[in-house]
């Protein structure tokens, strides 16, 4: 099972990325945004990170390079792809995903170790958590303020489009507490905290049995081994 | 070479939390009589050659396809610069 994960200019968790998808146990392949290529992949990770300097609007540009072309037409066929903050980002600005994400309603850039609700687990990247379990990863952004306007929220809502809400602190003013979407098919999943910042004990956030030993987002990688094996 | 100038707006029912923080800092200036600040986005496009009808409406479409995104801003104006 390949799951590749895409550099754009300015990603800064790629690497992370390769690395919580060999610790689930697939194997992870590096690609490149100025490439046409998938090679031959089964999943796709979009990394977090600043991809070409958040210049324009956080992803915008991105979601206009090469590999995009052919990461839309995957996704539209039922490819599984998860974008991760900025990669969250990018797939809002690419349409494969519904509102937008605007600069945190404090203004400052935020780092905690955050809790969030798995709302549905029916998708390629949550189908090995349980509906309404919580689990605690990494948040880092600036710009992770997620909005849409009523009738979309309402639609994602009664739809079961979203995949994941913050629990307990609204980090960034998300409408309706918002932290991660899924599409109608469910193989692409998009959210503004950090899985793969959560995969290693000694790496992950602090729990209550240790501190740094939070492991709740390999499940995330896992899920989408399970759902090609499947598929 | 014209310039074409495209101008693009947060949405008026969003926040503007970059306008809402410069707006306070403005507090400190003057007598209160600035009350609110919206930040947008000015582009100025150089043309090689001559802005046709065709040509503007390819910028429209770039405008609202690249330049904006319709979930958050408004293309507000598409002007070729005097």
């Amino acid at each position: 099972m390949r799951v590749g994960v895409i550099t754009f200019p300015g990603s800064l968790d790629d690497r992370d990325a390769l690395r919580a998808i060999t610790l689930a146990g697939g194997e992870a392949v590096s690609l490149w945004h100025g490439e046409h290529d998938l090679q031959g992949v089964d999943a796709i990770v979009l990394p977090g990170g600043f991809s070409y300097g958040d210049y324009l609007r956080c992803g915008a540009i991105a979601a206009h390079s090469p590999i995009m072309s052919e990461v839309i037409d995957a996704a539209n066929k039922g490819m599984p792809v998860l974008g991760i903050c900025n990669g969250f980002q990018v797939l809002v600005e690419a349409h494969l995903l519904a509102g937008g994400l605007i600069r945190n309603d404090h203004g400052t850039f935020i780092r905690r170790d955050q809790k969030l609700r798995v709302e549905n687990v029916d998708t390629a990247w949550t189908n090995k958590y349980s509906v309404g379990q919580e689990i605690v990863i990494p948040l880092k952004n600036g710009e992770g303020g997620f909005i849409a306007d009523e009738e979309t929220l309402d639609r994602l809502e009664g739809d079961g489009l979203v995949a994941f809400r913050y629990v307990d602190v609204n980090p960034n003013g998300s409408l309706r507490d918002i932290a991660g979407l899924r599409n109608a098919r469910g193989n692409v999943v998009g959210l503004m905290p950090h899985p793969e910042h959560a995969v290693e004990p000694g790496f992950g956030p602090d729990m209550p049995e240790a501190m740094s030993s939070g492991t709740d987002g390999l499940a995330m990688f896992q899920s989408v081994l399970a759902a090609t094996v499947l598929s | 070479m014209p310039t074409v100038i495209v101008e693009v707006m947060p949405k008026e029912v969003l926040l503007d939390p970059a306008g809402k923080a410069t707006a306070r800092a403005l507090q400190r200036f003057g007598d209160g009589e600035i009350t609110d600040v919206r930040i947008g986005k000015r582009f100025e496009l150089t043309i090689d050659g001559e802005v046709t009808p065709k040509l503007l409406e390819h910028i429209g479409e770039i405008a609202k396809d690249v330049l904006s995104n319709d979930v958050i801003e408004d293309v507000i104006s598409i002007r070729v610069a005097d």
